[in-house]
């Protein structure tokens, strides 16, 4: 009889296959457990937690709904429109507010119906629950803390257990918690020592079950508590939104300030306040002046406050869902081998993508094709390869080998479970094996037997290969007894009982003979140094977090050239610690890369409390801001997020992390941008992900060219929405100093609204989905044209501020044209006059047509759609201007713009100045697109001549 | 035994190794349709126009756009030019001014303050000539003037005629009735009458002052309508209404001719199309050239009579005629012209300027690639 004893090594725990859970633990328990009383492994279960009933949705979604900053502005607005007398109607900011949150509302109330779904799923599920020593059936969802709970194999939890007893002998049972912190490994749990003896004596043995006492439910779990909104993550671009948000929340305001002192000013001349030809209502005449300030101020906050446009967020979320379509779309990312593309799992970050500065992946699996290979192995200093028939008494092994994961491993009849790192002890007729990494297993054999092993080892991991040593011992029938007393009693310990068994453990594992060693190859992902390259030379620093052994780790880093030959390496290892100081101040030019272990990152993460080893964390930023490439070995999959939040909390950098294992989910789930290999590990990363890609080389498209054109896109939709509402309302501000301040609107109202829904929308959003400044080939092909986007360089300050410029020289030209024009007595060739809407409608239509031909001039890649939306917006602009301007509309107080368009058109010299209005307005723009044109020529000219004379 | 496990543990592992099993087969099959479609929208390959401006490119449409456009901006500004526009103050803010005595008028003055300026004009105003009244200082823009009017009642409907919009407040009702037509702007219509004179050795010759046909065609034939009733009889339609606060007359009484009466009063109209600017003109009356022989107004001194009903002096403001002829373009306005001719010049100038710098750079370009 076999029974298994697995322990876990701080520093030896590694990646772990994130296989689905169920299938692996039931063979695991088969295995584990040969004579019949299973162990079950069992699985923690995802809850999820639904925000909403059918009751309170409505409330409390509105409520979340207004919560958010712009949708509250948005409200207030509305409300102030409907209850003060306010220049415009309350329709023209009620319309889309309803319809922005409408759509966001269903939404949500879809994706909480989902939730709702799964969750009953999962509530709604049997578990057994023993009450008057009966086993009752009970949903899931019924559990009181206090019940006891039985759980069989492969079931998964429904809440935090104490674990009362097993089914197996010695009360132990095997827990995978991927869903809690992502390690798929089996721990082994013990049940409460009081309990163990009933448990096998009584008759819960037939029950091929574990007996647990429920500590929390509901949302007390831990799973509950650790459960974080994944929405949570924010683009850097939506943080530049905010920031410009202020700023035209502070235009806004400054305008209404300025024109409401102004107003007052002007009004405190007697007849400028009420001339004997426009008197005021008698109530008006009785309101306070305060509480008329008040109102005035809020009036003019509405008149202007389409600078903040609610048809951005609409724009931006509309952008950024149907963009997302063409990174799933894009069959370039298709894997003909596993029949998937890519995956979108959430459509906000599309941006981020072009704005990463750090490239966090795992080894196996990621940059690796995890296929494990067998290649050969070692037997007492001898070359085995492929098929190995009766080796030393050891019957035969096939060959060659194929494993996934990294998961158990048959080597000659001989069962060694090789679960990654960990170090087993195997009792069959008292001989005790033991495997593991060579620097595991060498301090404990004799030391004359490494020799002829370690040249192959070592051989093999300078190749690339991963290794494991195998060693056995054995042992008496007293030596059993005694370590067996030795465990149970180290079990049994309430305090530091991972210490005490690590300490029997390591007695019983002393004065081994080693057996040999085994090298399997783990091929590298196709493409993988060519994306590599691309990504350094996109300026983006690759780190490398593995639990492999150094050797094993750095070869392949060579392969897949994120080490060059021309890279000078740091080596920081738990040897070599302490050098760091000294080479800090080279660091210069050269590149350098930097290799570091799991053990020396959690001695500088988490320093002790001697004072001397905290200031290693600042030295080791600096040497990690300074290196292009980083490679982290023999990483616990939890330090892989520290390593993260203390980065990103540090430095501030856009980080990008890529795994494929459930190992791999926190620190996907950490970093800026999570993308999840759709590898052989099971779906846990690509779940969790924000991307999914079938293979690294991927990334090298996803990140220079979707990463790169959904940044531009974005940025310039950003600006450019900011631009076209600044050149909208400056001239209705300007306006203000000639009517009196008294908020009269230039346009009229069915403009102001239908402005930024109907007339200029469909432009930007096209542009924003098909734009490409540079083709997609170009982009791939040359990595450096992303920095030329790093650091959110499109929505700096400097943009924003030409942008604004930019909008507000438009807005003068057109205001002033206008007024300019207007000192004409007559612009018709009858000599009759245009009146106060004709003039806003000039504005209006120089306005549109400038704003669209200033995309026009911007757009570089011209499908049909560009085209379509572009001239059809125009060519809608005209037609709904005759059409509104056509009728006499029984539902309008005022026909204030009958025929007005059509006669603004019988008039040569508005076409004349609306033709140069527009003209003026591009000016600038157009020249400047010619003078960086002239001084990029003159760079190319420079560099030519340079080169002719240096040749 | 570990067959099992791999098949068991990896079902869409085996795809492809030979060896391996073939288990996974089956569940790759299914998910065939996730291949993306090969179109050349999903795939970002739409064909595409790509324009790109290079200063090769722009540079001479910079030339040829200041071609075209110093043209037009001199031709814009000789017709401006060529135009004759002779204006008159008649406020009468300064003591020396006839119209001083009428300075500080009433409305309902009556007899209304009648005051007379003569004046030259130097050259002869050879094609019709546009005559109108300019007001300065006066907010017709003013938001509160601006929605104080019903344009249904200005349209005809017979209930906003005894209901007019509460917007006309406090010009809707008097004494209880409905105002027609109701509002601060038809309340503060202009009422100055202006008549001309022409001097030929001391006779006074009249000049025919045209009234209609000042208006917007659409504004008099479909935006502006009489009530509607039993006859024609505006006395009867207007019925139950009363006159604007400031009028000396009723509506129905604004003009003798019935199709120049009533809400269809040209002048009417003119002034309820609300001005953009506080100093604007309004079109009065039109002077028609009789024949080819003569000019519509030759040099000479002519007199302006007026009939100063119009208050302007409580709130600063000015009152001026204007004699003006039109030609293509409307009024003098030497602004268009200017703009044009600048921007035409800067363009050319630039156009020139930066051709010859890229000239430059181009051949020394090519004459750097000679010796690669």
């Amino acid at each position: 009889n076999w029974s298994w004893k697995v322990k876990q090594e701080l520093g030896d725990i590694s990646a772990s296959p994130a296989l689905c859970s169920g299938v692996r633990s039931r063979s695991c328990s088969s295995a584990w457990s040969p004579q019949g009383s299973t162990c079950p492994a069992l699985v923690v279960s995802p809850s999820l937690s639904p925000q909403y009933t059918l009751w309170n949705f409505l409330p409390k979604n509105l409520f979340e709904q207004f919560r958010r900053i712009a949708n509250f502005y948005f409200l207030i607005i509305f409300l102030v429109q409907v209850i003060v007398d306010t220049p415009t109607s309350p329709v023209t900011s009620g319309l889309p507010l309803f319809f922005v949150i409408t759509v966001t509302a269903i939404k949500q109330g879809y994706e909480d119906w989902l939730r709702h779904r799964a969750d009953n799923e999962v509530n709604k599920s049997n578990v057994f629950v023993v009450e008057n020593a009966k086993q009752v059936r009970k949903e899931s969802e019924k559990i009181k803390v206090g019940d006891i709970v039985e759980v069989k194999a492969d079931e998964t939890f429904p809440c935090d257990l104490i674990f009362l007893a097993s089914s197996s002998i010695d009360g132990t049972c095997y827990v995978t918690t991927a869903s809690l912190d992502g390690e798929s490994n089996f721990k082994t749990h013990y049940a409460v020592r009081d309990t163990t003896v009933l448990c096998t004596d009584e008759a819960i043995d037939t029950l091929t079950a574990t007996i647990e006492f429920a500590v929390y439910t509901g949302m007390e779990t831990k799973m509950a508590l650790n459960y974080q909104g994944k929405s949570q993550k924010r683009s850097a671009v939506e943080k530049s939104i905010n920031a410009f948000l202020i700023v035209y929340l502070c235009i806004l305001l400054g305008k209404a300030t300025v024109c409401t002192t102004l107003k007052y000013v002007w009004q405190s001349n007697p007849f400028n306040d009420e001339p004997w030809y426009n008197e005021k209502t008698k109530k008006e005449r009785e309101t306070f002046k305060v509480l008329r300030m008040f109102t005035d101020f809020l009036s003019f906050m509405v008149l202007f406050n389409f600078i903040i446009p609610v048809s951005m967020y609409v724009t931006v979320e509309m952008q950024k869902f149907l963009g997302s379509f063409f990174i799933s779309w894009d069959k370039e990312m298709y894997d003909e081998e596993i029949q998937e593309g890519a995956l979108v799992n959430t459509s906000d970050l599309n941006e981020e993508l072009g704005q990463v500065e750090y490239v966090f992946t795992d080894k196996t699996g990621t940059l690796t094709e995890n296929s494990m290979e067998f290649i050969e192995c070692c037997i007492d200093g001898h070359k085995y390869k492929d098929c190995i028939s009766e080796v030393d008494g050891f019957s035969q092994a096939d060959g060659p080998l194929k494993y996934y994961g990294k998961a158990e491993k048959v080597w000659n009849g001989c069962v060694c479970c090789w679960l990654w790192g960990a170090v087993a002890l195997l009792l069959l007729p008292l001989l005790l094996f033991c495997k593991g990494a060579d620097s595991s297993i060498f301090p404990r054999v004799q030391q004359e037997e490494i020799q002829p092993t370690k040249v192959h080892v070592d051989r093999n991991a300078m190749d690339g290969y991963r290794t494991l040593c195998v060693a056995f011992k054995e042992l008496t029938q007293k030596e059993y007894d005694k370590i067996d007393r030795q465990l149970n009693e180290a079990k049994m310990a309430l305090q530091d009982r991972e210490e005490k068994m690590a300490k029997v453990f390591d007695d019983t594992e002393a004065n081994m003979h080693l057996i040999g060693a085994t090298a399997v190859e783990d091929r590298l992902q196709e493409q993988l140094a060519e994306t590599i390259e691309a990504l350094h030379a996109a300026g983006m620093k690759v780190w490398v977090l593995t639990g492999d052994k150094m050797e094993t780790a750095k070869s392949t880093c060579y392969a897949c050239r994120l080490f060059q030959t021309s890279t000078e390496l740091l080596e920081l290892t738990a040897r070599t610690v302490g050098d760091s100081d000294r080479k800090e101040d080279r660091l210069h030019d050269q590149e350098y890369g930097l290799i570091i272990d799991g053990s020396t990152l959690s001695l500088i993460l988490n320093p002790s409390q001697d004072s001397g080893s905290s200031n290693y964390k600042s030295i080791f930023l600096q040497i990690c801001l300074k290196c292009t490439a980083v490679l982290c070995c023999r990483m616990a999959p939890l330090q892989k997020a520290q390593v993260f939040i203390y980065l990103s909390l540090a430095a501030g950098p856009i980080t990008l992390s890529i795994g494929d294992g459930a190992n791999d989910v926190s620190m996907i789930l950490e970093a800026h941008v999570g993308i999840g290999i759709k590898g052989k590990e099971g779906r846990q990363a690509s779940r969790n992900s924000d991307y999914a890609v079938p293979k690294f080389k991927h990334l090298r498209k996803l990140l220079l060219a979707h990463g790169h054109l959904y940044y531009v896109r974005i940025a310039h939709l950003v600006q450019y929405f900011f631009y076209k509402n600044l050149c909208f309302i400056l001239p209705q501000f300007l306006y203000q100093f000639f009517c009196g301040f008294s908020q009269q609107p230039l346009y009229d109202a069915a403009y102001l609204t239908m402005y930024n829904i109907c007339f200029t929308s469909l432009p930007i959003l096209a542009y924003s989905l098909l734009e490409q400044h540079i083709s997609i080939d170009t982009l791939t092909s040359d990595p450096q044209l992303y920095m030329k986007v790093s650091d959110n360089a499109m929505l700096q300050w400097r943009p924003f501020l030409y942008w604004t410029f930019l909008g507000a020289f438009e807005g003068l030209v057109f205001f002033f044209g206008v007024y300019f024009l207007f000192q004409n007595s007559s612009l018709e060739d009858n000599g009759k006059v245009f009146g106060n809407w004709t003039f806003g409608t000039i504005v209006f239509t120089v306005l549109v047509f400038t704003v669209t031909l200033k995309l026009a001039l911007d757009t570089r890649f011209w499908t049909w759609m560009n085209h379509f939306v572009i001239w059809g917006s125009l060519a809608f602009y005209v037609f709904f201007s005759f059409f509104w301007g056509g009728v006499i509309w029984p539902f309008l107080k005022q026909q204030r713009m009958y025929f007005v368009f059509a006669h603004m058109l019988t008039s040569v010299s508005t076409w004349l100045a609306i033709i140069l209005l527009i003209f003026i307005s591009l000016f600038p723009e157009i020249l400047l697109i010619v003078l960086k044109n002239i001084k990029e020529k003159n760079h190319q000219v420079r560099n030519k001549m340079m080169r002719t004379l240096y040749s | 035994g570990k067959k099992n496990y791999k098949a068991d543990g990896h079902p869409s592992g085996g795809v492809g190794v030979p060896g391996g099993g073939a288990v996974g087969g089956g569940g790759g099959g299914a998910v065939k349709t996730r291949k993306p479609d090969n179109t050349a929208f999903k795939q970002q390959r739409l064909p595409a126009w790509q324009p790109i401006l290079t200063a090769g490119t722009v540079l001479p449409a910079f030339f040829i756009i200041g071609l075209i456009f110093i043209p037009i901006g001199i031709g814009i500004f000789v017709t401006s030019n060529n135009i004759r526009e002779y204006e008159i103050d008649y406020t009468g803010t300064e003591p020396s001014s006839p119209c001083n005595k009428c300075l500080n008028v009433s409305w309902d003055s009556t007899p209304p303050c009648t005051c007379t300026i003569n004046f030259t004009l130097e050259h002869s105003f050879e094609s019709n000539v546009f005559m109108y009244y300019g007001l300065s200082n006066f907010y017709q823009n003013h938001r509160r003037y601006v929605k104080s009017r019903d344009d249904s009642q200005l349209n005809g409907d017979n209930s906003s005629l005894l209901n007019p919009s509460k917007e006309c407040e406090p010009y809707r009702t008097n004494e209880d009735k409905p105002i027609a037509p109701c509002g601060a702007i038809a309340n503060s219509m202009f009422n100055d009458t202006l008549e001309l004179y022409r001097i030929d050795n001391d006779t006074r010759t009249p000049i025919t002052l045209i009234k209609k046909g000042i208006a917007w065609w659409t504004d008099k034939n479909v935006k502006f309508r009489n009530p509607t009733g039993d006859g024609n009889n505006l006395t009867a339609l207007f019925q139950g209404t009363t006159k604007p606060v400031n009028w000396p007359k009723p509506v129905y009484m604004l003009d003798s001719e019935p199709d120049n009466n009533g809400f269809i009063n040209e002048d009417f109209i003119v002034w309820m199309r609300t001005a953009a600017l506080p100093t604007f003109r309004k079109l009065y009356r039109l002077i028609e050239r009789k024949n080819n022989l003569q000019p519509t107004l030759q040099a000479g001194k002519y007199s302006l009579d007026i009939a100063y009903n119009y208050p302007v002096h409580s709130f600063d403001g000015r009152k001026r005629m204007i004699l003006s002829t039109i030609s293509w373009m409307g009024g003098k306005n030497p602004f268009l012209g200017i703009a044009y001719i600048t921007v035409g010049s800067i363009c050319f100038f630039l156009g020139v300027v930066l051709l010859i710098i890229h000239h430059k750079y181009g051949n020394r370009n090519t004459s750097a690639d000679i010796p690669n």
